[in-house]
């Protein structure tokens, strides 16, 4: 019998196929073959591995070596050297595991892995997501078959409230709660749906959890099914997400097959199956009411609460809506129990919360770490820092419904209660890191842009406030605002918040709430002092030449796409800066540092 | 799935295949060295019969990795042996009959095999 003495685990999240890991994996099949190894060495595309920023990422195992960046030709060197004769290739390593003595470190003991702690990431990067048997290997469907088997609904929604796991959607509703809502809802039929559709710019959590761990969410939904009386569940997923939705198709198949999802599971006579539903993009059907509108086949607009879902939701008929990393971490919590669960996490925010880490940091990826982890370690130790040198000026959090942390309260812990008092939230957890070339108030700009874009349009505080918003704000970035303006747009933004029907008009407002908050003295600059000064926006910015440093060599006014830049040869040239259109071009071009902005 | 004693089946029959992805630094170590010297004096059935043994016997914690040249060509196949905690025990011209008996002896039983230790053998 032929045994595999060595795997190589290649990335493939979305991350990593932008970067090339199917040509990786196509390059290590055709070295393997051509030295005869493709029996004992086996190739494994599995999920995100979380270090999104160093992709093509790929480990060798039994060793544990961690290649990362890497590319198609480097394959025959990793091939030949490392699987064939044993010596592993150390110049293509992650550095970080490298020891002084050209050892390998272990991964834990990395910066960036090592203060991580991974629950609902916990087979991403280790299985092959398409490959069931492997998801059975890790322990797989046992909880759904002690839940079936030997235990009643109401001690599974016990478990749960006991636990303390809170959505991780972005509210933050405790998940034991809604499925007890939705059990005492008398109805025969009652539907469990999970909420895929994640739409916060820069956010890719759950679509990491779909991708690495696809049978994971549907194991949860039956658990759901199980504890509320439901037989049916529905997966509203984004189109703009196709290997995870491909992934889900292969699980849901495999797990058809297995006979764990259908009909009378684990023989215990329970009934459940899923269907995927795939939603077109729009962000406000990642909000609960809109989204079930759009399952049913209608334009996705939310409707005002209550009814609440637990009694009157999708069909109009009891519905419980959990977001993909909330029931990530229900299998789990059934296994290990509540007290584990409660054990990791501050008072009020139990387990663990992945964020995608993005913006001005040095290992762009996906964490997973216990709450109450400090905005610090996770920029300085896991993040690895500001790069070229910047300094940390804020982190945004929450996306598009979110706020601001400035760098003064870096060493607060993040939890669910502690992001609300200071004016910005969890969300479903994307985490941007601002350097100081950010400016704040183009940053509240850019995530008002998208809810004006987004806002369905059904009622008006959202439709017409945030439009209004905008355009207040655009006269700040412009120079044209005043400070009546200012206090003009707080009001505004209360009034969004207190009338809109929908958390996407309630939560609409925070980024330029939170941002005048902590960052007014960026506003004031723009209105009092028409200056800017991260140098952003564009209407304040004027490029203007230094006479003494102008060599006369023509660049910058050969590359202006305008004919702004007007000059002889050899002598210094001038910008005529009503013609100027502020797009750098000849910043960039001069080799003198003769042209500056401000 | 119709019970939990056939998921718990299915769950025994693919563990193996996930066996080696974690860490491994408490595992017990079976180094053969595999540079062209290693390869040429006969290291890659050692290594294979290694694997084998470490699967047929369902060894857990226990990974079988290769080097490269030691520089002493002459010894070759050499195959080093560490259990945790535990100086390792270099062994030379390991045969894969060899290679039962280190298994039996050193790792399941936990006593290097004397016989055929660099430090002893002729």
């Amino acid at each position: 019998m032929d045994y595999v003495r060595s795997q190589v685990l290649v990335c493939g999240g979305t991350g990593c196929t932008s970067s090339g890991s199917e040509k990786i994996i196509t390059a290590l099949h055709e070295e393997l073959e051509a030295v005869g190894l493709e029996k004992e060495v086996q190739v494994v595309r599995t999920g995100c591995f979380g270090l999104c920023a160093l992709g093509p990422i790929m480990i060798v195992y039994p060793e544990g070596a961690f290649y990362s960046m890497v590319k198609p030709e480097d394959m025959k060197e990793i091939v030949d050297e490392h699987l064939l004769k044993g010596r592993v290739v150390t110049r293509l390593l992650y550095q970080e595991t490298v020891n002084d003595d050209g050892t390998i470190k272990n991964l834990n003991h990395t910066n960036f892995y090592g203060k991580q702690h991974r629950v609902a990431l916990r087979n991403c990067g280790v299985i092959d997501p398409e490959n069931i048997n492997e998801y059975f290997a890790t322990g797989g469907y046992e909880a759904l078959g002690r839940v079936v088997t030997t235990m009643t609904a109401d001690e599974v929604i016990d478990i749960m409230l006991k636990s303390g796991l809170r959505g991780r959607g972005g509210a933050g509703f405790p998940t034991g709660m809604k499925w007890k809502f939705a059990k005492a809802s008398e109805n025969d039929v009652k539907y469990v749906c999970c909420n895929a559709d994640e739409g916060d710019p820069g956010a890719f959590m759950d679509r990491s959890v779909l991708e690495g761990d696809p049978n994971v969410v549907l194991e949860a939904m039956a658990i759901a099914g199980y504890a509320i009386g439901a037989h049916q569940g529905y997966i509203y997923v984004r189109a703009e997400y196709p290997i995870a939705i491909h992934r889900l198709e292969i699980a849901l198949k495999q797990a058809r097959e297995s006979g764990v999802i259908g009909k009378n599971i684990f023989g215990s006579g329970f009934d459940f199956d899923i269907e995927l539903r795939l939603g077109s993009g729009a962000f406000v059907c990642g909000e609960e009411t809109a989204l079930m509108t759009s399952i049913e086949g209608h334009r996705g607009e939310p409707r005002p609460r209550p009814p609440f879902p637990a009694v009157k939701g999708l069909f109009a008929k009891p519905t419980i809506l959990n977001n993909v990393e909330t029931l990530a971490n229900i299998p789990q919590i059934i296994l290990k129990g509540a007290d584990w669960f409660a054990s990791m996490g501050t008072e009020k925010s139990k387990g663990t919360k992945v964020f995608a880490l993005v913006g001005k940091i040095t290992n762009t990826g996906l964490v997973e770490i216990p709450m109450g982890t400090t905005l610090r370690e996770i920029v300085e130790d896991i993040g690895g820092g500001v790069p070229h040198g910047k300094h940390f000026k804020a982190a945004q959090t929450g996306g598009p419904s979110g706020g601001c942390i400035p760098a003064s309260l870096i060493d607060t812990p993040i939890d669910y209660d502690n992001l609300i008092r200071i004016g910005a939230m969890m969300g479903s957890g994307g985490l941007i890191v601002m350097d100081e070339d950010t400016c704040m108030v183009d940053i509240a700009k850019f995530f008002l842009e998208f809810t004006v874009d987004e806002s369905c349009g059904k009622c008006t505080p959202c439709r017409i406030g945030t439009r209004r918003l905008l355009e207040m704000l655009t006269k700040v970035t412009e120079g044209k605002a005043t400070m009546e303006d200012l206090d003009k747009m707080e009001e505004l933004c209360l009034q969004i918040k207190a009338n809109s029907l929908c958390a996407l008009g309630q939560t609409a407002p925070n980024p330029v709430l939170s941002t005048l908050r902590y960052f007014r003295d960026e506003y004031i600059a723009h209105v009092v002092d028409k200056t800017y000064p991260a140098g952003v926006c564009k209407k304040l910015l004027s490029y203007s030449i230094i006479a003494d440093k102008c060599k006369g060599c023509t660049a910058c006014a050969r590359v202006c796409p305008v004919g702004a830049i007007a000059g002889a040869v050899k002598t210094a040239h001038v910008i005529d800066t009503a013609k100027c259109i502020k797009c750098g071009a000849c910043m960039e071009k001069c080799k003198f540092g003769a042209i500056v902005k401000k | 799935m119709k019970s939990l004693a056939e998921l718990a089946a299915a769950r025994e029959k693919y563990k193996p295949t996930i066996a080696m992805r974690h860490d491994n630094a408490n595992a017990a170590k079976i180094v053969v060295g595999m540079g062209t010297c290693g390869i040429a004096a006969g290291a890659r059935p050692v290594y294979m019969k290694f694997v084998e043994l470490v699967n047929e016997k369902q060894l857990s914690d226990v990974i079988v990795v290769m080097s490269g040249c030691a520089g002493k060509c002459p010894l070759e196949p050499i195959v080093e042996v560490a259990l945790p905690g535990t100086e390792k025990v270099t062994y030379v011209r390991v045969t894969p009959e060899m290679a039962e008996k280190i298994v039996e002896g050193h790792i399941i039983g936990g006593k290097p095999v004397a016989e055929y230790a660099e430090a002893t053998a002729k």
